[in-house]
């Protein structure tokens, strides 16, 4: 994890946009590049382009073109990780760009950990101390959010069958070692037989997970935040306070329909998107029914609610409306305009639905930072998560996948040239420890407890 | 009142298979040692099971042959049975496991002990260890010696406040009935040191007069007798071998066992101890295992002059009516008359996170630690770090720089790493699958690996090191040649390799590539390699096993030059973590209270994660 190799990952947002840039550094970053890149003038290569020079041509897979791009050199140590970096610049379409880190991770890279160039950055004494530690920051918030996301994201299918492959490798791992340590109680006379129907199985289990994430859907970043209310309950100065607050607006789409905005911001480290349906009020009454419709169906694809609450005046019809759609439902209810005189509290709120409520002032920004707690809270116990996952977790997961089905050929290898049981093991642990890094689960002493488990070792 | 006063350079404390190889360790790199027993007639006693080695067992003795250490000589001396297991495996995992005559290993090590020079052996029951400061200065006896030292090594094995217990009987005694050591437990707590609470057991022995073997399969030892010491050849050591038998237990057994279990000391709570999932009584087994309608018995022989055999995979701490049904339930032992009981015992130990890699302590200059005192078990884990802590204690003496043997190294570096780095809630056992380059810890080449390391403490002379050059060179060589002779797809050789069941050759190759063959093998190609001089054995092994699993070898050392980047960054011994931020806080506590040599060693502690191990590197500038 730490050795200098070649690492990459894609430098810009996560969102659609003109154009894209990945970025590749470490001791083989030129010779990945010229790879699968081919200059439009064929006597060009990137190994012959100076420092800080320019060269244009195809993104190339094999016989195919991905798409044009411009690549930039810097040589090292005169580069921002001090050691030689390309950057590929190409169009920004998401699932382009995922593609094309795919070639380059295939042509000898690596993906990237969270903070990694600027970590080399550091140590190849690029940045002083004061910016390295706003990297450990980083390294570690970013940790925790991927610990949370595998924790939490991955309760779905792909965990199951991850498990599942997972166990399947140990026990055969603990059967063969257990037959190793005590070969007077277990056998392994026939073994590799059934055991490369098994492998064999599970290569096409794997290769099935990765015809999956190579269907390249639209990657979305951010947690899906809808901010609802009845009219003038202050839902755009909200928004405003959010965007303006952090200052982390990546990009602004317009929506599918025409009356919602989406706005990316990342507050507290915690990316979301937040849909403002601002547009509904201003033409038709919520407790219309066009209007109940759209604010059903956004509750139906959010992953989080905020409920904006006027305190200043009482809670009425269409609040019992809007109330009566939010029932389990990820809900943070905000009582806003505390600036102005109250008449209604926390209490009018939590006798009717049970979510937390947050008190503040759009219009001053104060309690604002208590909203942001809230957030963090909810996302760090596990209560919010994401509908997609992060992209660069996902890349991730299907480099280790890769690397499992290049372990598992390895033990039919093995077992074709009938090699000893032992050597099987080696590769198997292999496999097994990559599908761990899927599920962020270290390999422990999940061995030695299968063994005695499963195995009664008798000395 | 005057009392006994004397001076040593190390005192060790316990004569088992760890403090022999301590002590011997100690005197023979020149310093003033003394060894304390409860018993001069229990030095290198094998309590438990009657053989030395076994599955990564057998490495482990392999390795300390290679340092320089006894045991290895010892039970080369001392076998009655030998056998290479798993040969039908992998090279990595075949094992030497020898039978022992019990009562001639102990005697001959301890005259081994009795004529190595500067060493003293003495029949008293420490009581006290003595400081001043963090100082280790000596020891105190239960008559009220006080012997001064440098360095002490505890060895004291399962002696703690030992209790032996079968049924509702307990008996305040060591194994068989030797003297338990009452008094050193509350010098330890009085130090800070903090001690828990392991058990173990033991079977039966039986009188062979009664055991009907007719109705066992025999076991016997291997035609071909591979040695455990670099120092002895074939022919050296070769003898008459005694058979094992095989039996098994059956239903009506596990009747027995289920219909008494409520009688069991370890099912009514009267042993609080902490057993081994490896080594479970019968007992254990059968209620753990419900499904299985019979299990192992091996019986084997304590010696050549005893009638007493081992009853092996039923240790038990059931009462003794208990046990004479049981094991008369079992086909050959329908008379069987029992010798000795078997038994549970319970003893203290200390959790070995506490120590350094050398297996000295944090915290107290001069004290170290060996063996089952260190929660571990085995006679051969005990001997390994018994071995180690000797010379660690002595090189310290010396003024010189610490071995620690690595993971990639060493079965020794595995077990010690995991000793000290990860907290282990039952005894420790050495096992194959603990060992992640085992394709390069082979016990075929621990005098390759580890021999130089020996030569540099000084515990290899100059002939035997001399000799194991002479191998080396030879393997080299010989491997050099057979990788650049090149030979044609003549008539001749294509006629050869149809007859040795191999297919033609399309283009030339190498001798090498030939030996590289499944079906093919050194002394297989001797027909067309006219050229070759005769070569020893252990050589033409080398040869092969480098050269057919080349591709498997050379992925595992990539693997260890992976690993050895992150051992080599070395963090400072005095290293706050409370000052290290973003740590979180499991990952600061853990690293506070087992102090970590490298960042490798750190990534191996459960609780620190490897975001915590990012943090580290940078904080410490890597």
């Amino acid at each position: 994890m730490f050795q200098k190799d070649t690492i990459a990952a894609i430098a810009t947002g996560m969102t659609n946009a003109g154009i894209g840039i990945i970025r590749v550094s470490g001791t083989e970053a030129i010779e990945v590049v010229d790879r699968m890149f081919r200059a439009k003038n064929p006597s060009k290569t990137i190994q012959d382009t100076p420092s800080y020079s320019a060269l244009f041509g195809n993104i190339c897979d094999g016989d195919s073109v991905l798409d044009e791009a411009i690549c930039l050199v810097m040589r090292g140590p005169n580069s921002y990780t001090t050691e030689d970096v390309v950057e590929i610049q190409c169009h920004g379409g998401i699932v382009m760009l995922q593609k094309i880190l795919e070639l380059v991770i295939r042509s000898g890279a690596r993906a990237a950990e969270p903070g990694e160039f600027t970590k080399r950055a550091f140590l190849g004494g690029r940045i002083d101390i004061t910016q390295a530690e706003s990297v450990m920051d980083m390294i570690h918030a970013k940790n925790e959010l991927a610990a949370r996301s595998s924790a939490t994201q991955l309760q779905g299918k792909l965990s199951v069958k991850i498990k599942e492959l997972r166990r399947m490798i140990l026990e055969h791992i603990a059967y063969i070692e257990s037959a190793l340590d005590d070969p007077e109680n277990y056998s392994l006379d026939g073994y590799s037989e059934g055991l490369s129907v098994q492998v064999t199985d599970t290569i096409q289990s794997v290769n099935a997970l990765l015809a999956t994430a190579d269907e390249g859907k639209m990657i979305k970043e951010g947690i899906r935040t809808v901010i609802l209310g009845k009219p003038n309950a202050g839902k755009s100065s909200l928004l405003n306070q959010l965007l303006g607050e952090e200052r982390a607006i990546v990009t602004e789409v317009a929506g599918t329909t025409r009356d919602t905005l989406e706005e990316d911001a990342v507050i507290q480290g915690i990316p979301l998107r937040i849909i403002d349906t601002a547009g509904i009020h201003e033409t038709v009454d919520i407790v219309e029914k066009i209007g109940v419709d759209k604010a059903k169906n956004s509750v139906k694809d959010a992953d989080l609610i905020l409920y904006v609450v006027d305190a200043a005046r009482p809670l009425d019809a269409d609040d019992k409306q809007i109330m009566s759609l939010l029932k389990d439902e990820k809900v943070i209810t905000i009582l806003n305009k505390i600036d102005m005189e109250q008449v209604v509290d926390k209490e009018c709120i939590t006798c009717e639905i049970q979510t937390p409520v947050v008190e503040i002032s759009a219009k001053t920004g104060d309690g604002l930072q208590d909203l942001c707690e809230c957030l963090k809270n909810l996302f760090f116990h596990g209560k919010l998560t994401m509908n997609d996952e992060v992209y660069i977790t996902n890349l991730r997961h299907k480099q280790a996948l890769m690397e499992t089905r290049e372990s598992l050929e390895r033990v039919l290898d093995s077992i074709e040239q009938q090699m000893p049981e032992d050597f099987l093991t080696i590769d198997l642990m292999a496999a097994y420890e990559q599908l761990g890094y899927i599920l962020g689960e270290a390999l422990g002493d999940d061995l030695a407890n299968e063994i005695f488990s499963k195995f009664c070792m008798g000395k | 009142m005057p009392q006994i006063e004397e001076t040593y350079d190390v005192v060790v404390v316990g004569a088992g298979h760890a403090g022999c190889e301590a002590a011997l360790a100690a005197a023979r790199m020149g310093l003033e040692t003394i060894i304390f027993t409860v018993s001069m007639d229990s030095v290198a006693m094998m309590p438990c099971n009657p053989n030395i080695g076994g599955s990564s067992k057998g490495h482990l003795v392999r390795e300390i042959d290679a340092l320089g250490g006894e045991m290895g000589k010892n039970i080369d001396k001392t076998y009655i049975q030998s056998k290479m297991l798993n040969e039908s495996k992998g090279p990595a995992v075949h094992s030497l496991r020898a039978q022992a005559d019990k009562a001639e290993y102990s005697r001959a090590m301890r005259m081994v002990m009795e004529e190595t020079e500067l060493l003293t052996l003495r029949q008293a029951e420490v009581s006290e260890i003595l400081s001043e400061g963090n100082q280790i200065t000596g020891i105190r006896t239960f008559s009220g010696g006080t012997y001064y030292a440098k360095a002490v090594i505890l060895c004291t094995g399962v002696y703690l406040k030992a209790r032996c217990i079968h049924g509702d009987v307990s008996y305040p005694t060591g194994p068989n009935g030797l003297q338990a050591a009452n008094y050193l437990t509350e010098s330890l707590l009085k130090l800070g040191i903090p001690v828990r609470r392991f058990k173990t057991g033991t079977p039966a022995r039986i009188d062979k007069r009664s055991i009907d073997f007719s109705k066992m399969a025999e076991q016997k030892g291997d035609e071909r007798i591979v040695p455990f010491s670099f120092t002895n050849t074939e022919e050296d050591i070769k003898r008459e071998q005694i058979s094992c038998w095989l039996t098994y237990t059956n239903e009506t057994t596990h009747e027995i066992i289920k219909s008494n279990i409520d009688r069991s000391p370890l099912f009514s709570g009267a042993i609080e101890g902490t057993g081994p999932r490896y080594c479970p009584s019968i007992e254990d087994k059968v209620m753990k295992f419900p499904d299985k309608d019979r299990h192992q018995v091996f019986i084997e022989p304590e010696g050549e002059y005893t009638n007493e055999m081992y009853v092996g995979g039923m240790s038990s701490s059931l009462p003794e009516d208990v046990q004479f049904a049981m094991y008369r339930s079992v086909p050959g032992l329908e008379n069987a008359r029992i010798v000795r009981n078997a038994y549970a015992i319970e003893y203290d130990c200390i959790d070995a996170t506490q120590l350094k890699p050398t297996l000295e302590f944090q915290g107290f200059d001069g004290l170290f630690a060996a063996g089952q005192f260190n929660g571990s078990s085995g006679y051969e884990e005990a001997a390994a770090q018994g071995f180690m802590a000797g010379v660690n204690a002595s090189r310290k003496i010396l003024g010189k720089d610490p071995i620690i043997l690595d993971r990639s190294q060493a079965y020794i570096g595995v077990l010690i790493d995991d000793l000290v780095t990860k907290e282990t809630a039952e005894p420790y056992r050495m096992m194959t699958s603990r060992a992640e380059y085992r394709l390069l810890l082979r016990q075929d080449n621990a005098d390759l690996r580890l021999t130089d390391i020996g030569y540099e403490i000084g515990l290899i002379d100059e002939a035997r090191y001399e000799k194991f050059c002479q191998k080396r060179e030879a393997i080299d060589k010989e491997i050099e040649r057979l990788e650049s002779v090149t030979v044609g797809a003549n008539k001749k050789m294509q006629e050869f390799l149809e007859t040795a069941g191999s297919t033609p050759l399309k283009t030339a190759a190498t001798l090498a590539d030939l030996v590289r063959r499944p079906e093919l093998s050194y002394d297989k190609i001797a027909p067309v390699d006219p050229d070759r001089q005769p070569l020893p054995a252990d050589v033409v092994e080398q040869i092969n096993i480098n050269l057919k699993y080349d591709g498997y070898i050379k992925r595992q050392k990539q693997q260890v030059e992976h690993f050895k980047k992150l051992e080599k960054k070395l963090i400072p011994a005095d290293l706050n973590y409370d000052d290290v931020q973003n740590l979180r806080k499991e990952a600061r506590q853990k690293l506070n209270a087992i102090r970590p040599t490298s960042v490798g060693q750190a990534s191996r502690i459960s609780g620190v994660s490897p975001a915590d191990i990012s943090v580290l590197l940078i904080y410490l500038g890597a």
